[in-house]
């Protein structure tokens, strides 16, 4: 806690890097971890309540608004908030109507809900650092991330996600053949079957890597971004508790960098939807 | 920072948005746009017809205007006409029935002349007559001069 005069810069830091887990801890079995240790030794079966619930009721307060508007969407002049909502949508709609080639009614809407889910979530961010995890501390709740963008398993989640969906429509487009031979056939193909032979598994090769960097990058350019943001703003809040020259100093920056955040939150949102679109898209293309 | 279950959660309730996303939001409000699209297109081409409509029916109504105007010209044109001819047989007319009262009346002062004529040769005859009786001192007797006495009228 800012002010705590307890506590080293780097337990702060530290704390307000943790999340609250819920797993299977070795000693202890099912239970809240009560540090980054314990959390570290639930290894995979844990779940980071704070990220999951945020991102969770996010992608709620998301769908309930919009679905509010949905339902009252008329032909007539559209006013408030459905007009909001249907600029969202003719916006996204471009996008993908710019980016994707193919036929497939669900990628518009995948991409509204990246879009303007992602931004809710790195809107998170905008929260001064210490106002939901010190209220979190007065209920008995000792960890808490509200940012769900900055934990890793949530952006890579949903570039997992993502990346599924470019198997899955990879085969349901062209084969199961014409994704191998997409894989194996190029960039090098030779006319003589023994060259062939030996290009395949360096095609192979190059083509698993390009693959798989697609969700890596997705998932690791926007927890990057958010985790740097998150951290700058919980460096500048240390500042707080160094006198009030350092104090005032650091809300001018505070200001400052929520303002230029509000530029990084809304692009990260536009990028991860719009890498998402076209890998998709190149999932679609048959050569 | 670690790697957990919350991939799993997050990759879940991923797809559970898109789908309901999908079902229950992008489908209506996509629907009611287009559907506007279509309405405020087809208001775009009913004013265009609607316009086109009164352009045609102005033209037309000043295609009848014209033909109007030219109608009552012809008509009025032929009044005239009429008017004229209806003036100049009366004139004619009056011309006409002037001359015969003239001539009517020059035939009467005509025979008025004549009568009178008629009567001085008579009185002429008679005065002769006294005349002569006067001269001669005697009394011509009328019956047996009768002839001479008209030859002498005639003369007159």
């Amino acid at each position: 806690m800012a002010g705590d005069t307890q506590q080293t810069g780097t337990e702060y830091i530290q704390h307000h890097l943790t999340n609250l887990t819920y797993g299977q801890h070795p000693e202890n079995g099912w239970s809240f971890a009560h540090n980054a240790q314990e959390a570290a030794e639930m290894g995979f079966m844990a779940v980071n309540v704070d990220s999951l619930g945020w991102s969770f009721g996010l992608g709620v307060i998301f769908l309930l608004l919009f679905r509010w508007a949905a339902k009252r969407a008329t032909t007539g002049v559209p006013s408030g908030w459905q007009n909001f909502v249907e600029m969202m949508v003719e916006f996204v709609d471009g996008v993908v109507k710019d980016s994707f080639h193919g036929r497939n009614p669900w990628i518009a809407p995948m991409a509204l809900t990246i879009f303007v889910w992602v931004f809710l979530m790195n809107l998170m961010d905008l929260v001064p650092v210490d106002v939901i995890p010190w209220l979190m501390l007065q209920a008995g709740v000792h960890f808490q991330k509200i940012v769900p963008s900055t934990d890793p398993n949530i952006t890579l989640g949903m570039a997992l996600a993502v990346f599924g969906m470019i198997i899955y429509y990879s085969i349901k487009v062209k084969g199961i053949g014409g994704f191998l031979g997409e894989l194996t056939l190029q960039p090098f193909s030779a006319k003589n079957p023994v060259v062939q032979a030996v290009f395949i598994p360096i095609n192979l090769a190059l083509e698993l890597v390009g693959l798989l960097a697609k969700p890596f990058s997705l998932g690791l350019r926007l927890f990057g971004n958010m985790y740097a943001g998150e951290m700058i703003f919980i460096l500048i809040a240390m500042m707080y508790s160094a006198g009030w020259v350092l104090g005032t100093f650091g809300g001018a920056l505070q200001l400052g960098w929520a303002i230029f955040h509000i530029l990084i939150i809304t692009l990260q949102a536009f990028i991860f939807m719009v890498l998402t679109v076209v890998y998709l898209s190149m999932a679609h293309e048959d050569h | 920072m670690n790697i957990n279950l919350t991939l799993f959660g997050q990759l879940v309730s991923f797809l559970f948005f898109v789908w309901f996303c999908k079902k229950f939001v992008w489908t209506a409000i996509i629907n009611a746009m287009e559907e506007r699209q279509k309405k405020i297109a087809d208001g775009l081409d009913a004013a265009d017809r609607a316009s086109r409509d009164l352009e045609l029916a102005q033209e037309k109504a000043t295609e009848r205007l014209k033909e109007a105007k030219q109608e009552a010209a012809s008509i009025l044109e032929q009044a005239n006409k009429r008017a004229n001819q209806i003036v100049g047989e009366a004139k004619e007319e009056a011309r006409a029935e002037g001359d015969r009262l003239k001539a009517a009346a020059q035939a009467e002062i005509e025979q008025d002349v004549n009568r009178a004529k008629e009567e001085l040769r008579k009185r002429g005859a008679v005065l002769a007559l006294a005349g002569a009786e006067k001269i001669l001192q005697a009394n011509i007797d009328e019956s047996a001069n009768r002839t001479l006495v008209d030859k002498l009228a005639a003369e007159l």
